[in-house]
Order: structure tokens, then C-alpha cells, then sequence
């Protein structure tokens, strides 16, 4: 029996037998299946993505007419930390020109909402300047990363040091304090970087810190929709499922902790958001198919929720992509392929 | 990795009308059938031909939406979203705050 070139969610590559990849493929799916509480793959849907990881090519692309829309998350700071040392907005030339983008992101290298507060007035002109120059549409990116609003970072206690001490109601109350603030941060930069042209603002690693974090995108993305109705919010998630480190915050009724991603996306749409970019994770320690399988289940339902387009996260260890800074050609091919055709989802 | 995915499943931006249908996506919260339609439509092209390099490299230059070689005396940048927000019926917000910043 034949064998196939393949890799594990590590990035190390394996060979595997069409059995050994099946097998896999349904194990991933029946994985996501049980802990979504939605429906695993269909036959049809198995066979097609034996077929991709039968394929020989190191690279596979959709069918023509499948294409869709390419949205980034800290676009800007991906080229500096490769060591090509161009500032932000040839960066972001670079993008449009050279690698196809169908939109970029402008952020800061220190990227998150809480540092841009007080260096927005010098983040406007590199945006209103870029604005100038380019022609794709341009978001301003950063993340809430409610962890900053913690001691010693941050002005509350640290929730992390008094949940092991039993202090549940002051760790409950430090994540909502940190929420408000959380929020006015997003609003503020949000509306600068809005007023100054943005095509839209990016919200990204939501639900780093857990529900809290999640709770702060929302209640900003709210603000945000009412101060400037035509805004574009595009929310991208931390991880496939909202961590309950408060436990019992709600939005519009519904808890927040233990949510999938096809019950994010519905939190999301309450709040305004335009574009929605839900997360699997990907586990190192099973192969690339299972991941995949398993990541195309979750991403499957939450599009069959949405009304609004759903953009994947494709990155480094999320979305059946490897957990590697440089993730191979030859997998981010396939799952870039197998997302788009199974899901009929919006971009990536 | 972003080229990666941009060759396997993207529309090519500025080479294509990836861009276009990406400004109507966000702006009208069109799905992607609905998105490429309405481009395709006010582009009066079909929907394969959005991502055809040779076809809409014509088209832009024709009307306006900005290419991938800058030529003399063609639209670039702000000038090109200009004609992007006419030609797509759309408002553009850079184009909102330029109008606005020189009295236009």
C-alpha cells in the first residue's frame, strides 16, 4: 500500500496510508463534533479531503471561481519581525503589490489597545498618509488583551493570583473593572483611527484572557456602531472556545464561557460586527488531517449560523495550519483549499 | 504564509478585483456570491472574470481603480478610491475624510 507525504500538527512531517489519513479525518471531525455539539463531516466531505491529502502536488489551490477575500491580522509587524526592516507603510505596500493581498491591517508593533491609547496622535498620520498611497481597503489593528489591565501591568488586581486563593468574587469583580476600562481604550483608538480613514478596525486575539476579553470587543463594537453606524468592525477570535476565567458574564442573556464558535458569531452579529473570524486550534500532537477535519467542523457550523461574512483564522496553529512561524506550502495549501470549498465561507 | 493563501484561495487584490469585493463585503455585509455579483455587475464583467489578471487589468485601467504598475498620469492611491466609490456606488471613508480636509 501506497503512502503519503503528510505533517503533524508540529509541522513534522510523516508518511500516512489512506487508511491512517480516513481514519484521521473522522477522528478530528467526531472530536470537534462532541465538544460543539454539532453535526461531524459528511461521507462526501471525508472523501474530498482524502482526496487532498492523496494529492501529490506540495501545492493545491481552490477551483477557479471559488476564490474569496483575504483579510490580515498584525500585517504590518509580520514583515519587521522577519528582519526585512522597511517602515509601516512600505509594509503595507508589500502587501497590496507583492502578496495578493485583498486588504491589509495597519498596527503597531506593541499590539494591543491599551499602548495605542497614549501614541495615537502619532499611529493617525502613518494611517492618513498610508491612506494616500495605497488602494486595497485598510483596516487600524490591535488586540484588546485584557491581561494588560492587570497588576503589575495594569491598575486592577491580577485575577490569575486570586482565584488560586479562593478570591473568586474579587477576581470576578477585577475582570469587570478591567472590562470598563478595556472598552473606553477600544472606543478611543477605535474613533481616532476611524476619523482619520480607516476602512475599518480589526479586533484581534478576542478572548485571549477569556469571557471578559470577549465581553470588552463586544461592548466596544456596540459603542463603536453607535458613534459611527457605516463602520466596518472586523472581530477575530483568540481561540475556538470562550474561556470562563470570570464565569458568569452574559451578553444580550446569553453566558458567555463554554462558547463555540457558531454561538460566537451570533454575540458577534448582536454587537454589529461586520466581519466575524472564528478559531480551531490546532493540537500538535495529532496530524495535520485530523486536525483539519476537525477545524472544518467547527468552521462549517459557525457559517451555517452567520449572517455576516465569516473569515476564518488561518494563521500559525489555528485552522488545520501547523503550529510553526513558518507553516509549509503544502499544508496551508490543502487546509486553505478544503476550508474554502467545504465551508463556503466569506474570505480567510 | 499570507502569500501562501493568497495564491491557493485569494482573488489576487489589486491583480484581480479582490480589493473591490472586499470594500463591498465590508461595507454592505454582502456574502461572497452576493459581493462578487454586485462588483461584477457594476464592473460589467462576469463573475469569473473578476479574478482573470489580464481582463481586469484592462478594466482598471479603463476605469480608473488603480493597477499594479503606477504609469504616468494614471489613478494611484486616493485618486483611484475616488473612482472606486463612484463606479461601486459606495462611500468610501478615506474619500469622505480627503473631501472633507480640502472643502471639495
Amino acid at each position: 500500500m501506497g503512502t503519503y507525504f503528510s505533517r503533524m500538527g508540529d509541522g513534522s512531517p510523516i508518511e500516512v496510508t489512506e487508511k491512517e489519513i480516513m481514519t484521521d479525518l473522522v477522528e478530528g471531525s467526531e472530536d470537534a463534533a462532541d465538544r460543539g455539539k454539532i453535526p461531524p463531516l459528511t461521507k462526501e466531505e471525508y472523501d474530498y479531503l482524502l482526496d487532498i491529502f492523496c494529492t501529490r502536488s506540495k501545492f493545491v489551490s481552490v477551483e477557479p471561481g471559488n476564490e474569496v477575500i483575504m483579510s490580515y491580522d498584525a500585517a504590518t509587524l509580520k514583515i519587521r519581525r522577519v528582519g526585512v526592516n522597511v517602515d509601516r507603510i512600505q509594509a503595507l505596500q508589500i502587501y497590496e503589490k507583492l502578496l495578493g493581498a485583498d486588504t491589509m491591517e495597519l498596527c503597531h508593533v506593541d499590539y494591543s489597545f491599551k499602548p495605542i491609547k497614549p501614541i495615537a496622535g502619532f499611529e493617525q498620520p502613518i494611517l492618513e498618509q498610508a491612506l494616500l498611497s495605497t488602494h486595497i481597503p485598510l483596516f487600524y489593528g490591535a488586540m484588546p488583551n485584557l491581561g494588560l489591565y492587570s497588576q503589575p501591568d495594569g491598575p486592577f488586581p491580577n485575577p490569575s493570583e486570586l482565584l488560586p486563593m479562593g478570591n473568586i468574587k474579587e477576581a470576578q469583580e477585577a475582570y469587570e473593572a478591567a472590562v470598563e476600562e478595556s472598552v473606553k481604550d477600544i472606543v478611543y483608538a477605535g474613533t481616532l483611527m476611524y476619523e482619520s480613514g480607516a476602512d475599518g478596525i480589526n479586533l484581534d486575539t478576542t478572548g485571549a484572557a477569556g469571557d471578559a476579553d470577549f465581553l470588552a470587543a463586544l461592548l466596544a463594537t456596540e459603542k463603536l456602531k453607535e458613534k459611527f453606524p457605516d463602520i466596518c468592525i472586523e472581530m477575530g477570535m483568540a481561540g475556538e472556545f470562550i474561556l470562563g476565567m470570570h464565569g458568569e458574564l452574559t451578553y444580550k442573556g446569553e453566558r458567555l464561557a463554554g462558547m463555540f464558535p457558531h454561538k460566537q458569531v451570533k454575540m458577534a452579529e448582536e454587537a454589529g460586527v461586520a466581519i466575524f473570524g472564528p478559531v480551531a486550534n490546532t493540537n500538535t500532537s495529532k496530524s495535520a488531517a485530523w486536525n483539519l477535519a476537525r477545524a472544518i467542523t467547527f468552521m462549517k457550523a459557525c457559517c451555517e449560523e452567520a449572517k455576516i461574512p465569516v473569515h476564518p483564522n488561518m494563521g500559525m496553529g489555528v485552522g488545520g495550519v501547523t503550529v510553526n512561524d513558518q507553516p509549509p506550502v503544502d499544508v496551508v495549501s490543502r487546509s486553505s483549499k478544503a476550508m474554502v470549498e467545504i465551508c463556503r465561507l466569506d474570505g480567510l | 504564509m499570507a502569500i501562501t493563501h493568497a495564491h491557493a484561495s485569494g482573488m489576487g487584490g489589486l491583480r484581480g478585483a479582490g480589493d473591490l469585493v472586499a470594500r463591498v463585503q465590508m461595507a454592505r455585509g454582502m456574502r461572497i456570491k452576493e459581493a462578487k455579483e454586485y462588483v461584477a455587475e457594476k464592473l460589467k464583467v462576469s463573475v469569473s472574470e473578476l479574478t482573470d489578471p489580464i481582463i481586469m487589468n484592462e478594466v482598471r485601467t479603463d476605469l480608473g481603480l488603480g493597477v499594479m504598475t503606477p504609469l504616468p498620469g494614471v489613478p494611484k492611491g486616493i485618486e483611484a478610491k475616488f473612482n472606486m466609490a463612484r463606479v461601486l456606488d459606495l462611500d468610501i471613508n478615506c474619500v469622505k475624510c480627503f473631501k472633507e480636509r480640502t472643502s471639495l
